[in-house]
């Protein structure tokens, strides 16, 4: 699975709002998705992402890699992700 | 703060749903640094709200409107200045800026300093030149048409296609959708505004604001970028958040460098679904929403003060994103006196608080 990047310039506060200051658009997500933004800044890929959140929330992981599919591409909608973001490893 | 005083005229004064820049203007020169603001308020009418907002200004004059014609205007300033020993004017209406720009030179021999765009500046940026100003200048501006008559605008609305912007010369602008619209939008424009009205192709997009000021040489001496986050009927920002848009920037210090720009200002871009970044819009003048922009710490007032008084001035180099403005909307409670002093005399002193009857 791919590995995204989300745009260096994104402020994230711990209570999960998103600020793009290119923009000024501004989001709010909830203590999964700031979980899953965390692992991407770690530089993990979706796969990885997938696997940990499955195992830790113990849920199927095609459900979780469904989520997680939707989740990007809300991130991507939203120009969060670099453009290089999405690359196939 | 420094302790030199500078005494300086402001207009604008009409904190309304449509606000008149002069009372955030004046908030940004009561925070100045590099001097203390004494404040004179030039107003058009006794009812404009930044008269009567205590400790803003000092003291406030009528003054009469610029269909009055240039020399009603300097005589009436010659008084003014007679008691006052104004240093600076600072005009904030695009309406009455042809005659400030025009009385630029006499105001001068009174010790009245000003700074401005030229007058060549000043016409050639307007919407109805915004076609051959893109060309000049090298920016992307949508088509834009001066019309004069009904015929004329629904051909020209035809070509461009629907929705089409009606926009007045100066102030108001309307998407209309259908010919009918269009010509609606005409006669209201036209009544308040007069001729041409312009018609604009209409750009789908994210509307982004800058405010800045050119030192007339070419250089930046402060640039805001701003996106509005909520806006009135009047399409007026009621709130609005600061950025960093890395091509606004780029657009603005280019606007400054080739036009060699004086003055404050504030551009209209709009950026399309493809990314390009259409100009729609030169106001030639600090906006209303300024105090943002003496929020995130490039006070434009104060700059553009000393570059008048011909005192050098450091560029702003940046300023922090994400911070917002919110407007709102305050009822103050007048004494029938004081509105009478005024309408009657013609000049106010402001008064405190707890002085007021």
């Amino acid at each position: 699975m791919s590995t995204v990047k989300i745009q260096s310039n994104i402020a994230i506060s711990d209570s999960g709002f998103l600020f793009n200051p290119a923009t000024g658009e501004s989001y709010s997500v909830n203590p999964i998705g700031l979980e899953i933004i965390a692992l991407i800044r770690e530089g993990k890929n979706e796969t990885e992402i997938c696997n940990i959140i499955s195992q830790k929330y113990k849920s199927e992981q095609v459900i979780v890699e469904r989520d997680l599919h939707d989740f990007v591409h809300m991130l991507r909608q939203y120009q969060l992700l670099d453009n290089n973001g999405g690359q196939n490893n | 703060m420094a302790d030199r005083i500078i005494n300086i005229g402001v207009t604008g004064l009409n904190a309304i749903d449509s606000p008149g820049p002069g009372v955030p203007v004046i908030r940004g020169l009561r925070e100045a640094t590099s001097f203390k603001a004494r404040i004179i308020g030039l107003a058009y009418e006794p009812l404009e709200p930044g008269i009567y907002i205590e400790g803003l200004v000092d003291k406030t004059y009528l003054i009469p409107y610029p269909s009055a014609g240039t020399d009603m205007l300097l005589a009436r300033l010659e008084h003014i200045q007679s008691v006052e020993k104004l240093d600076v004017i600072i005009p904030n209406f695009d309406a009455e800026l042809y005659s400030f720009i025009k009385l630029e030179r006499a105001l001068k021999t009174l010790g009245i300093s000003m700074f401005l765009p030229t007058l060549e500046q000043f016409e050639e940026r307007h919407k109805f030149n915004l076609d051959e100003f893109g060309k000049k200048y090298n920016l992307d501006v949508p088509e834009s048409r001066p019309v004069v008559s009904h015929n004329e605008l629904v051909k020209v609305a035809k070509e461009m296609g629907f929705p089409v912007m009606v926009k007045g010369k100066y102030y108001d602008a309307y998407a209309a959708n259908t010919p009918e619209q269009a010509r609606n939008y005409f006669d209201k424009i036209s009544a308040k505004w007069g001729l041409p009205v312009i018609l604009q192709k209409f750009v789908k997009g994210t509307e982004l604001n800058m405010t800045g000021l050119g030192d007339g040489q070419g250089n930046t001496i402060a640039a805001v970028g701003m996106r509005k986050q909520f806006i009135t009927d009047k399409g007026k920002a009621w709130a609005g958040i600061t950025i960093h848009d890395y091509r606004l920037m780029e657009i603005t210090r280019h606007f400054i460098a080739a036009t060699k720009w004086r003055g404050g200002f504030e551009l209209e871009i709009m950026k399309s679904a493809e990314n390009t970044y259409y100009l729609m819009e030169i106001n030639p003048r600090i906006p209303a929403w300024i105090y943002l922009a003496v929020g995130v710490g490039q006070n434009i007032p104060e700059a553009l003060v000393n570059l008048a008084l011909g005192n050098e001035v450091q560029p702003y180099r940046d300023y922090e994103a994400g911070k917002l403005f919110i407007r709102y909307a305050y009822d103050m409670i007048v004494s029938r006196e004081r509105f009478e002093e005024l309408s009657v005399n013609g000049e106010l002193e402001n008064i405190t608080e707890n002085q007021q009857i």
